[in-house]
């Protein structure tokens, strides 16, 4: 009978990898002049971005009307795409800092990446809410609790100043964590380099790190504490977001399930986005022997779970509607999947709960073509999720007389290339200017990194 | 060597390939008696505090004091809005209604902690930022950045030599051992602040923000599509308009519009009707007669003198105004100066649009009352 050794764990690189290949594996992007390649897809997302910006140039210019929203569907595509996006951010803090309390090395491979998606996801949230929602954006400093001639202060029970808190806090503190492992990676980098703007650059953003065992002390220490904030913070994010919804009372959006639903529906999708973007880095920049098929695999699985837990709630959606006697309820559910948005329906249900199942297969979940591809459909799913939650339940409540009907401009259509233009011109000068592995984090868990104590 | 470099050592530093061997190196350094030395590895070794006997970072208790400092700032200070300053009432619900601060106290907490504790770590624990270290740019300090790990004993430790240190660490089986120096020029840094260009720098970059600042709180910020609500697109009365064939922004009514409380007047150009048909509906109360003469003062005062002797200003202007308390006045019945004010006489114009029917009534009885005044019954001195 053979038995398995569970406290072995997986390698987490395919074959020996020295510190000196990882320094040079990681450095090579940004040392040498960025290839063709990289040109044709930064200027592909470029071009996505000033789609983006040319449309809501036009509304900051012209207004909101210029959109597809109306009275009473007055939220559309903007939260749509603000909640989509915090969501993808989720998966970042999901791995950077859940995934190292639970002292899951493979993370280390992947964490910086995934960091940087947090951080570009939210700023891609924070441009729909402030930029595109807001409408007059010069006065969204009205948000924040400032002293004032008014002698006004925000509502502080209102959700929508708590998101403001939540999102804030939430892209400070991913940024502090993200740096604060950045800043050793810029001392090998100031080392490394032979280019004197660079070293200066790197210098300043090394602070002198020095690789000194005391200060290794206290900042290992540190990373725990942030890790340890993070994740109570990084599932408040999306609770408080969630909250924008469920404290209303319009049918639909007024259910306890919502902030959990939000966070493993935030999870899945961002594993996605993840998946999708790391698929096209390790192959771009040959890091496969670093980003290696297990990571994929486990982001898979991971999004298989989340993937179930999505299918759950909108079960349990289904079964609260018809259990709570009310006859709104009951008419949302049907109206989402009947009504005139239900080709959305769909789309949400067979993508977020049916495609993902394949994933059950090894075989669907180690192939790279087929996982790229259902995370795509995933993204596509989550985005629709979001869609079908906002519109169906602001486009018919109550009263049949004030129901209304969305359907898109193409200034909407301008606005969600933003969102993926903004994010993907950020991803490509991230990969170009920084380490887009944590280069002190990866030789850590490399096989022989830590002491054997003369085994 | 010479004594001048000497004095300028920092310090002895050994290179080493393994974890396990600067593991090894550290304990026997501690071992030995040095207190001051640091092992530098590219990234944290297990095990290599306690073999430098290194206490636990207490850089939680900093964490712990940010982040109680943060909720209760927070709990304070939503708690002073919502009750003292700027309460709101909200469906009736409680001005303290602490669950509602839940998020933004947790929000707060979580980023005082991170972002104070983040900062005590860097400046109070690891004194950065700090790019003249002696250790910088050195030989050793470009291995250990990429795969080495090293430990250096520091020249001001009490039984540091020379020497004996280098030996140590050739016992202890390091394969480079080097000193390093400090530029003691390095670790001045008066000359570098008082160094004219960089005033000139600080003073370049403090005149540009001043100026950009200046530009767009005063300039830019007024440009379009900034807009701040002061100029609105909507129409005022009097206002002109393309929008109407007209050009006049002020829409008269619908013909056929009746004005809201709008009564026709049944007696117009019939004075003897009105006179006949017409009856005060007020009686003189105080409050009727107090209305009454706000109302006489206001528009009829003008013309007729305060008291209705007709001595107003306008004497000798115009055809002089009668007085009201002429017996013919007196012998009118309510209903004739009802119609005199409703339609005018003479030199007098219709008070209709400004005075409502019931003030033009309340007018009558004060009238009434400054006519008994000057022909008063034996019973009004009672």
């Amino acid at each position: 009978m053979t038995t398995i050794d569970y406290t072995q764990e997986p390698a987490i690189t395919i074959g020996v990898v020295t510190s000196a290949e990882i320094d040079a594996a990681i450095s090579a992007p940004l040392d040498r002049f960025p290839s063709r390649r990289w040109w044709i897809a930064f200027g592909i997302a470029l071009m996505i971005l000033s789609m983006g910006l040319a449309s809501v140039t036009a509304i900051l210019f012209k207004g909101l009307g210029l959109m597809g929203f109306n009275q009473p569907v007055a939220w559309a595509f903007d939260i749509t795409n603000f909640v989509f996006w915090v969501g993808i951010g989720h998966a970042g803090t999901l791995i950077s800092a859940i995934l190292f309390l639970m002292r899951q090395r493979w993370r280390n491979a992947i964490a910086r990446f995934a960091e940087a998606m947090t951080i570009f996801a939210v700023i891609c949230a924070g441009m729909f809410v402030s930029v595109a929602h807001l409408g007059r954006v010069w006065l969204a400093g009205y948000l924040l609790p400032y002293p004032n001639q008014h002698g006004l202060w925000i509502n502080f029970i209102s959700p929508l100043v708590w998101d403001v808190f939540a999102v804030s806090t939430y892209f400070t503190v991913s940024l502090v964590f993200w740096y604060l492992g950045l800043v050793p990676d810029f001392a090998t980098l100031r080392d490394r380099t032979r280019n004197k703007h660079k070293k200066l650059a790197y210098s300043i953003l090394s602070l002198g790190w020095r690789f000194s065992n005391r200060h290794w002390s206290h900042y290992e220490r540190m990373y725990l504490i942030l890790a340890g904030f993070a994740t109570p913070l990084v599932l408040s994010v999306h609770t408080i977001v969630s909250f924008d919804f469920a404290v209303s009372v319009l049918p639909g959006w007024h259910s306890t399930i919502f902030p959990p639903y939000f966070v493993a529906g935030a999870v899945f999708s961002g594993f996605a986005m993840v998946q999708n973007v790391l698929i096209g880095m390790r192959k771009f920049f040959k890091l496969e022997k670093i980003i290696t098929l297990k990571h994929l695999e486990n982001m898979n699985k991971v999004m298989l779970a989340t993937g179930m837990m999505v299918g759950y709630a909108y079960a349990v959606e289904f079964f609260m509607a018809w259990y709570s006697g009310s006859q709104f309820e009951r008419f949302v559910f049907l109206n989402r999947a009947l009504g005139p948005y239900a080709w959305a329906y769909w789309i949400m249900v067979s993508c977020n709960v049916l495609f993902v199942q394949l994933f059950w297969f090894k075989k669907i979940r180690t192939s790279i073509p087929a996982m790229f591809a259902i995370g795509v459909l995933v993204n596509v799913g989550m985005w629709f999720e979001r869609y079908v939650i906002i519109v169906t339940s602001l486009s018919r409540d109550f009263l049949p007389s004030s129901w209304g009907h969305f359907s898109p401009t193409i200034f909407d259509f301008g606005v969600l290339a933003l969102g993926f233009g903004l994010f993907f011109t950020l991803v490509l000068l991230f990969v170009r200017f920084l380490p887009s592995v944590a280069i002190a984090e990866l030789k850590g868990v490399m096989e022989n990194a830590q002491p054997h104590y003369h085994e | 060597m010479n004594m001048a470099q000497k004095e300028n050592l920092y310090a002895i530093t050994g290179l080493f390939d393994s974890p396990d061997a600067v593991l090894h190196a550290a304990e026997e350094t501690e071992k030995a008696g040095y207190t001051k030395f640091d092992v530098h590895t590219p990234y944290p070794v297990h095990g290599m505090d306690r073999a430098m006997k290194l206490k636990t970072s207490k850089i939680g208790l900093f964490a712990f004091a940010f982040g109680l400092l943060g909720a209760v700032c927070a709990v304070l200070f939503i708690s002073w809005v919502t009750i003292k300053d700027y309460p709101l009432v909200i469906g009736g619900k409680p001005f303290w209604s602490w669950p509602a601060f839940v998020p933004v106290s947790f929000e707060v907490t979580v980023l005082a902690t991170s972002v104070l504790s983040t900062l005590a770590m860097i400046v109070l624990y690891f004194k950065f930022p700090n790019n003249a270290h002696p250790l910088h740019d050195t030989p050793y300090m470009k291995s250990i950045s990429s795969n080495r790990f090293g430990i250096a004993v520091q020249a001001d430790d009490p039984k540091f030599d020379e020497k004996e240190v280098t030996g140590f660490f050739k016992s202890l089986g390091s394969k480079e051992i080097a000193p390093v120096y400090f530029v003691p020029a390095d670790q001045d840094m008066r000359p570098a602040l008082f160094d004219p260009k960089f005033l000139g720098l600080l003073l370049v970059i403090g005149l540009t923000a001043s100026a950009a600042t200046y530009f767009t709180l005063n300039k830019i910020l007024y440009l379009p599509p900034f807009d701040w609500m002061m100029v609105q697109p909507k129409l005022k009365a009097q206002q002109p308009s393309s929008f109407f064939h007209d050009g006049i922004g002020m829409r008269p009514p619908v013909e056929g519009t009746v004005a809201r409380g709008y009564m026709p007047y049944p007696y117009k150009g019939k004075p003897e009707e009105a006179g006949k048909y017409l009856i005060n509906p007020l009686f003189p109360t105080k409050e009727v007669l107090d209305r009454g003469q706000q109302k006489f003062l206001t528009y009829c005062s003008p013309c007729h003198g305060n008291f209705g002797r007709g001595d107003s200003r306008l004497q000798g202007q115009f055809p002089n105004p009668p007085t009201l308390l002429s017996d013919k006045v007196r012998s009118w019945p309510d209903g004739s100066i009802y119609h005199v004010i409703t339609e005018g006489q003479n030199a007098m114009p219709s008070y209709a649009s400004q005075v409502s029917r019931e003030d033009r009534w309340a007018i009558i009885q004060y009238i009434r009352a400054l006519q008994r005044a000057q022909h008063a019954h034996e019973s009004d001195f009672k």
